[in-house]
């Protein structure tokens, strides 16, 4: 019974990984690199609901869109000003642009919150008794969250023509051109999913963990994109295993093993799994060619 | 004269950049002696220095090697915490500061270098993106390793245990009366006596510069760079991969334990949550910002970029925001394609630049 309710708190803290895994996932598809900052646009959306709420006394759902709304436009601003003019940059170059980014996000809300802890009122209260295991109603909110933006996003992938000319941007962006794709608008949009991913993920992920500082994004930030690196990175269901394993496996150790040691752990099992499979769980993996 | 001359140019650039180095201790030492320089500016040397070696070495690995390391600032840890052990346990044996400074670097740097292979031989097998991850990965394993560490000295020699599990405190230790604590877990390193000085600090660079040049120039450093230019056909060359990416690794890793080592004995106290992921990435962008590859860059970009954010202290809340949009402009400004041309037209190139393009 103590094992299965710190198995599903597992998944619920594994489902707010996955959530900003799948964004961090999509743009490293179609973008080819590693947004730093988006851990950082969590944070900005924590803090857009939270002032939606105890300020202009929002309900939470319409707190959560307009953080969504928010972090949207700054994920499309972001991309438009500070990656868009690198796109044929190296790489490196683009990974320290982003790592300006961050900083930036993290002191202007420093700036304008202050450093000093907010509280955050979760989105949703109470808890369900499911089969003698209490289980709280925002954990399950994350969990069905997290399947819905899975299965949404793997249609939308598949199906859609923005989707079709993301895959297309992924996998070579000249002939996706020549094909008459709009590569910059398709990156944009790839962003503005993202970012709004990430303001669901920052919602909810505040509601489980009321605690809100300048700081909040960054080792959530950080699991994340190890988690979607663990499940193969670009791969939305790796995304998806990738983050809810974490969770479990971070849920379990801190239960377990040692409460300090617990993102060794996590980091650990990362490590190992990269050595044994080097794309990742469910990566592809792509032999070179001379 | 003639022989200036002949030299190559980069033996030229060599020389220039040690000389910089002791030029630049010359005037720091007679503007501290003159007593230009207050309290605040004397404070910041040493660690300049640390971050300068830090910056050198790191470029090795990135700029070299070419491969993204994200935990170096693992290895300053291990360094630093290492070189307070060695400092403090050798506290009467070695009355004589500088000699026991030298020792616990050396120790720092020993057990840098050690962490360095073990982490190396794993990492260095995967490409990219993923090899910086693991090198994060293992950044933050180091750090929550050593936030587990107490360790004790007295008469009977060192007493060292894991909390593992948070439950240890102090007394576990079991110390002699008259021995002291070194480091208290999650508090880290306390009541270390503050033996770094800023002319250690200024050898140290002048090692590391001696040790990064050497290797950059030798037959093992071509081979670095061979493997960095086109793996494929550096092996179908007859280069071991493995051996010489462990090489410039690992002599990344021991220099930044030395680095680290200088910098725990220039604080009474220091927690391994100083050198998180943060710190790695302030390395990097150093690096980054100073010119792959290119070591006086390095040297550079880490002492302007250390005093910058401590030189806009008046501004205080806004110094951190300035910084990053420094960041974020300097780095469109020398990468996007759009500025380049800008800057060119403003700034006529010399013949030679045109080739590097």
């Amino acid at each position: 019974m103590e094992f299965l309710s710190y198995l599903i708190s597992g998944i619920s803290l594994g489902s707010v990984y996955a959530i900003i895994a799948l964004g961090y996932t999509m743009v490293y598809g179609i973008a080819k690199m590693l947004n730093f900052a988006h851990g950082d646009v969590i944070m900005i959306g924590g803090y857009i609901s939270f002032c939606a709420m105890s300020y202009l006394n929002f309900p939470g759902w319409l707190a959560l869109i307009l953080a969504m709304v928010v972090c949207t436009a700054l994920g499309v601003v972001i991309e438009g000003l500070a990656y868009r003019p690198l796109r044929e940059a190296t790489s490196l170059a683009v990974l320290i642009t982003a790592i300006g980014v961050s900083y930036f996000l993290q002191n202007s809300a420093l700036l304008i919150w202050g450093a000093t802890p907010k509280v955050f009122s979760p989105i949703v209260e109470g808890t369900q008794n499911i089969g003698g295991l209490s289980v709280s109603n925002i954990s399950l909110l994350t969990m069905a969250a997290c399947i819905v933006i899975m299965v949404v996003l793997t249609l939308f992938t598949s199906k859609t023509k923005m989707g079709k000319a993301m895959r297309a941007c992924s996998e070579d962006k000249g002939a996706a051109q020549l094909m008459g794709i709009n590569v910059n608008r398709t990156i944009s949009t790839t962003f503005a999913i993202g970012s709004a991913l990430a303001a669901v993920a920052g919602v909810l992920m505040c509601s489980a963990y009321p605690t809100l500082m300048p700081t909040t994004g960054s080792m959530p930030g950080i699991k994340a994109f190890t988690a979607a690196v663990f499940g193969g990175i670009g791969s939305i269901p790796g995304a998806f295993l990738g983050g809810i394993l974490l969770g479990i496996i971070e849920a379990l150790a801190k239960a377990y093993l040692s409460t300090q040691l617990s993102n060794s752990i996590v980091f650990a099992v990362l490590i190992i799994v990269l050595l044994v499979r080097p794309a990742g769980l469910l990566g592809k993996y792509v032999p070179e060619k001379v | 004269m003639n022989k200036l001359n002949n030299m190559k140019k980069s033996t030229k650039v060599d020389f220039a950049t040690y000389l910089g180095v002791i030029i630049a201790f010359i005037v720091i030492t007679v503007l501290m002696n003159n007593g230009t320089l207050g309290r605040k500016q004397v404070g910041l040397l040493v660690p300049a220095c640390c971050y300068v070696v830090m910056a050198v070495s790191l470029n090795l690995t990135v700029g070299i090697l070419g491969e993204l390391s994200l935990g170096h600032a693992g290895f300053m840890s291990v360094g630093a915490f290492s070189g307070v052990i060695a400092a403090m346990s050798l506290a009467e044996a070695i009355p004589f500061e500088p000699l026991r400074l030298a020792i616990a670097m050396v120790a720092g740097a020993v057990c840098a270098g050690i962490a360095g292979v073990i982490v190396g031989v794993p990492v260095l097998r995967l490409r990219g993106d993923y090899l910086a991850i693991v090198t994060l990965a293992f950044g933050e394993i180091i750090k929550d390793l050593i936030n587990c560490l107490i360790v004790g000295h007295d008469s009977e020699g060192l007493h060292i245990i894991f909390n593992f599990k948070g439950l240890k405190t102090v007394d576990d230790l079991g110390l002699l009366p008259g021995g002291n604590v070194i480091i208290k877990g999650a508090q880290g390193a306390t009541g270390t006596d503050t033996i770094a000085s800023f002319t250690a600090g200024v050898v140290l660079i002048l090692i590391t510069l001696f040790v990064v040049l050497n290797l950059i120039h030798s037959r093992t450093g071509r081979a670095v760079m061979a493997i960095r230019d086109n793996r494929i056909a550096a092996e179908s060359v007859g280069i071991n991969i493995t051996k010489y990416k462990l090489i410039a690794f690992v002599t990344s890793a021991t220099l930044a334990g030395a680095a680290g080592a200088l910098y725990g004995l220039n604080y009474s106290s220091l927690q391994a949550t100083k050198f998180n992921f943060n710190t790695s990435i302030l390395v990097l962008v150093f690096v980054v910002l100073g010119g792959l590859g290119n070591i006086w860059g390095s040297i550079v970009a880490a002492i302007v970029l250390y005093v910058l954010p401590e030189a806009l202290r008046s501004v205080a809340d806004l110094r951190m925001l300035v910084y990053a949009i420094v960041l974020i402009l300097v780095m469109l400004a020398t990468n996007s394609p759009k500025m380049k041309a800008v800057l060119s037209r403003v700034i006529p190139r010399k013949k030679g630049d045109e080739v590097n393009e």
